[in-house]
């Protein structure tokens, strides 16, 4: 995909609020199940809940690496969308706590980007389910950018 | 505990893992020295549909699944152990249309914490595509809820 493409996609998405696009390009964005919630100038990245997507039958709790996929890909999305970056963001490292069980329900995201620079961007990435005070996991990521 | 009997859990653990059956994970190896699993390539974990490169989400399920099931090459039975943290460096991006390997080896177990490390790779173990760090929280012996699913993983005769 060319970067004009994506840049088009971006503005056509935040011109109709429509970010289903963006969401579609992706094949494992697709798979998990991953949308896009615009609230003002933020930006909440949702994962209904998905019986594919569980981990632990037990409890049931989601697995913990889509959790970690979730969130990386909405830091992904997140750069796409705020930093005018033209092309695909490549992950560098990525750092995950685990802080309560991701039970079977809808799980959002929202990203804090605390450092752009010319090559990297460091983005926060903080997860939660019935309240935003009280987070399922936080990470970290890095991501080229050039 | 023999090798046969470590293969046979984590065969199991990994089968009542239902987002790793969608992934197709599979057990490649596993001994008293460490676990790999196979993730194969498909079209649905793309994350760049122009080079065709999965997503660091599939490489980060893997991981995961593959830090927190190498457990089981260290504890006489099983107990559910939920993923604290985990770290994942990059080291080059993976190859399209190729299956990738997660090996994991618990380095330290103590009372509470089990400490995991393990790398991700596709031809050559040699040159891993990405480099892991976990830890791992020990609920202990009969942790609230982990009783069925001890029952299916341990085995009839454990």
């Amino acid at each position: 995909m060319s970067e004009l493409n994506i840049n088009a996609l971006v503005r056509q998405a935040h011109e109709t609020n429509n970010y289903d696009a963006l969401i579609e390009l992706i094949p494992y964005a697709r798979l998990i199940g991953i949308e896009c919630l615009r609230l003002g100038d933020d930006m909440v990245f949702r994962l209904p809940a998905s019986k594919n997507n569980i981990g632990n039958p037990i409890l049931p709790a989601i697995h913990g690496g889509v959790i970690a996929g979730f969130m990386e890909h909405s830091a992904l999305l997140h750069l796409l969308m705020f930093m005018e970056i033209p092309h695909m963001p490549k992950i560098i490292d990525f750092s995950i706590d685990y802080l309560r069980a991701g039970h079977y329900r809808d799980t959002f995201v929202q990203c804090q980007v605390w450092r752009q620079g010319r090559r990297v961007a460091n983005v926060a990435i903080t997860a939660w389910q019935t309240n935003q005070t009280e987070p399922i996991a936080t990470a970290r990521a890095h991501f080229k950018v050039d | 505990m023999s090798d046969n009997s470590m293969l046979d859990r984590a065969q199991r653990f990994l089968g009542a893992l239902r987002h790793c059956q969608v992934l197709g994970m599979q057990v490649h190896n596993v001994d008293s020295s460490g676990l790999t699993l196979r993730l194969p390539y498909s079209t649905q974990i793309i994350g760049n549909p122009e080079t065709g490169v999965i997503h660091g989400g599939a490489i980060t399920t893997l991981m995961d699944t593959t830090c927190g099931i190498s457990t089981v090459c260290v504890l006489p039975e099983f107990e559910i152990c939920p993923t604290l943290d985990l770290r994942i460096d990059y080291m080059r991006p993976a190859e399209p249309h190729k299956d990738v390997f997660g090996f994991a080896e618990c380095y330290r177990v103590t009372e509470n914490v089990i400490f995991t490390r393990g790398y991700a790779y596709q031809d050559d173990p040699r040159e891993p595509i990405a480099h892991v760090v976990g830890a791992f929280m020990r609920m202990g012996k009969g942790a609230q809820g982990d009783s069925g699913l001890k029952q299916n993983i341990d085995g009839a005769g454990a």
